[in-house]
C-alpha cells in the first residue's frame, strides 16, 4: 500500500514537471520563430490565433505550435523498405527520452525536486549521453547511406563536445564540493557576483557554446543544414521526425536549466545581500528567478541562431578538441589553485 | 603585433559580440513585412499585368490587326488571323494571349502603334479549367471595357515620356 502510494505520488509529479515541459518545447517554437524573425525585421507566425481564449487570444500568432502539431500527426509517417522498423521507431524516442529524464534531478526552487540524489551530476551526464544513441540508432536503421553518414558525423560532434562539457562540470563540482544539484546552487549563496560565472568565466562560455553545439543547433546544426549536407534524420517524417525536433528543443530547455543552476545561481535571487535592492525583491519566489534565468539562456541560443553562419564541420571539430579542451583544461589547473588560495568570496 | 591583436580578439570572440550586438539592435528595429491580401504594396502606373485589348471613345476596336505584337513576343504567346471587315477595314477575326507562356515583357504593348493591346495592373488572377488562361478576344475585349477609365489614365501619366 505504502509502496502504491509512493508510486502514484511520483507519477504525478512527473506529469506535473513533463505537461509543462511539453507546453514549453512547443511555445519555444514559437518563440523561436519569432524571435528569429523579428531579428530579421519580419514578423513571423501571426495568422493562427487563439481568439476564444481571453488574453493569450490577442497574442498574434499563439496557436501556431498546435497547428503544427495537428498538420505533423496527420502526416504520413513513411519507412524506408528495408529498414530496420522497431529501431526506426525506437530512435526518436531514444533521442527524446533522455531530455526528459534528466529533469527529474533538476531543482526548480530550493527543496522543489523530484529526486533529490548525491550523484545528480553523474546522472545528468549519463543521460545527456544516451542522448547520442538516438542519433546513431536512427542513422542506422534507417538503411540509407546518407542518414548512417549523417548519424556518425552527429555523434562524433556530440560526443566531441561532450568531453569539453565534461571538464566544464569537473570545474563546477570542484568549486562546488558536491554532486548534488542542489548544493551547487546552495554553493552559490550571494549576490550575482558570487554566483560560479565569475570565477569559472572560461568554463560557462565553454560550457554554454558546447550546450549549443550538443543539441545539434545553430551555429553548429550540420544535421539539417538542408542547402548543404545531409542529416540523420533524411528518412524521416511525419510525427516521428517531430519527435526528433522535440527532443532537440527539449535538450535546448534542459541544457538551458542546468547552465542555470550551475553557473547562474538556480533559484537565487540576484540581489542577495544588496542593500536595497533585496528586500525589494524578497517576496518573489525561487521558481520565478529559475525560470527567468532559463528563459534568458534559451533566449540566448534564439539569438546566436539568428546571428550566425553555420560552421564548417571540420571547423566545428577543430573548434571542440583544440579550443575547448585546452581551454578547459587549463582553467582547470587554475580553478585548483584559486580554491587552495581560498580567494573570497567563492571559495572562503 | 598584428597576429597577436587578432588572436586576443578571436579568444574573446570580438567579432561575434559585433554580430550579437546587430541582430540584438534589429529585434526593436520597425518591421518591414508587408501582409499581402490585407496589406498591398503601391503599384507603378507602368505595372505590367493582365492583358486587356482597348476600344476607341466611340466603342470601336483599336486594333488594326498589324501582327506587330504576335512578331515581337519573345514567349510566342499571341495568335492573331485577320481578315476584311465588310465595311473594307482590317480586323482581327482571332486574337489570343496564351498566359500561361506570357513572360509579361510588355513589349507587345510597346510595339502597338494604336494603343490597343496593354498589360493592365491586374496581377491577381487564376484558373479553374484547362483553357482559362488562354485570353480570347472577347476576353481581352472586356477587360479592356472594365479597366478603360483607370488604362486611360495611366498612359495619360505615361505620355510623357513615351
Amino acid at each position: 500500500m505504502e509502496a502504491l502510494y509512493y508510486l502514484l505520488l511520483t507519477l504525478v509529479k512527473i506529469l506535473i514537471i513533463v505537461i509543462p515541459l511539453m507546453l514549453c518545447v512547443a511555445y519555444l517554437t514559437y518563440a523561436e520563430r519569432k524571435i528569429i524573425g523579428f531579428m530579421q525585421v519580419r514578423l513571423g507566425p501571426n495568422r493562427v490565433n487563439l481568439s476564444i481564449i481571453p488574453i493569450i487570444g490577442r497574442i498574434r500568432g499563439f496557436g501556431q505550435p498546435i497547428a503544427d502539431a495537428v498538420k505533423l500527426m496527420f502526416k504520413e509517417i513513411m519507412i524506408p523498405s528495408n529498414a530496420d522498423r522497431f529501431l526506426f521507431v525506437i530512435a526518436p524516442v531514444l533521442a527524446m527520452a533522455p531530455a526528459l529524464a534528466a529533469w527529474a534531478v533538476i531543482p526548480f526552487a530550493d527543496g522543489l525536486v523530484l529526486s533529490d540524489i548525491n550523484a545528480g551530476l553523474l546522472y545528468i551526464l549519463a543521460m545527456s549521453s544516451i542522448g547520442v544513441y538516438g542519433v546513431i540508432v536512427a542513422g542506422w536503421a534507417s538503411n540509407s547511406k546518407y542518414a548512417l553518414l549523417g548519424s556518425l558525423r552527429s555523434a562524433a560532434q556530440i560526443i566531441s563536445y561532450e568531453i569539453a562539457m565534461g571538464f566544464a562540470l569537473v570545474g563546477v563540482l570542484m568549486a562546488a564540493g558536491s554532486l548534488n544539484l542542489g548544493e551547487i546552487v546552495s554553493a552559490q549563496q550571494g549576490n550575482f557576483l558570487h554566483w560560479f560565472w565569475l570565477p569559472l568565466l572560461p568554463l560557462f562560455l565553454v560550457y554554454l557554446i558546447s550546450g549549443v553545439a550538443e543539441t545539434n543547433r545553430a551555429p553548429f546544426d550540420v544535421a539539417e543544414g538542408e542547402s548543404e549536407i545531409v542529416g540523420f534524420h533524411v528518412e524521416y517524417s511525419g510525427m516521428l521526425f517531430a519527435v526528433f525536433f522535440l527532443a532537440e528543443y527539449a535538450n535546448m530547455i534542459l541544457i538551458s536549466a542546468l547552465t542555470t543552476l550551475m553557473f547562474m545561481g538556480g533559484w537565487l535571487s540576484p540581489f542577495e545581500g544588496i542593500p536595497v535592492l533585496e528586500p525589494l525583491f524578497a517576496w518573489v519566489p525561487g521558481i520565478f528567478w529559475f525560470l527567468a534565468k532559463v528563459s534568458s539562456v534559451l533566449f540566448f541560443f534564439l539569438w546566436i541562431r539568428a546571428t550566425f553562419p553555420r560552421y564548417r564541420y571540420d571547423q566545428i571539430m577543430r573548434l571542440g578538441w583544440k579550443v575547448f579542451i585546452p581551454i578547459t583544461l587549463v582553467w582547470i589547473l587554475v580553478l585548483g589553485v584559486l580554491i587552495l588560495m581560498k580567494l573570497p568570496p567563492w571559495f572562503a | 603585433m598584428k597576429a597577436v591583436a587578432n588572436y586576443i580578439k578571436s579568444l574573446f570572440l570580438f567579432e561575434l559580440l559585433k554580430g550579437l550586438n546587430l541582430t540584438m539592435r534589429y529585434l526593436w528595429e520597425k518591421k518591414i513585412t508587408i501582409q499581402y491580401p490585407d496589406e498591398k504594396t503601391p503599384q507603378s502606373y507602368r505595372f505590367r499585368g493582365r492583358h486587356a485589348l482597348r476600344r476607341y471613345p466611340n466603342g470601336e476596336e483599336r486594333c488594326i490587326a498589324c501582327k506587330l505584337c504576335e512578331a515581337v513576343c519573345p514567349a510566342l504567346a499571341i495568335t492573331i488571323e485577320a481578315s476584311e471587315r465588310e465595311d473594307g477595314t482590317r480586323r482581327t477575326t482571332r486574337y489570343e494571349i496564351d498566359l500561361t507562356k506570357c513572360i509579361f515583357c510588355g513589349f507587345c504593348e510597346e510595339s502597338c502603334p494604336v494603343d490597343s493591346i496593354v498589360e493592365t495592373r491586374v496581377f491577381e488572377y487564376h484558373g479553374e479549367q484547362r483553357g482559362d488562361l488562354l485570353m480570347t478576344k472577347e476576353k481581352l475585349l472586356a477587360a479592356g471595357d472594365e479597366l478603360e477609365e483607370q488604362l486611360a489614365a495611366d498612359r495619360a501619366l505615361d505620355a510623357p515620356y513615351r
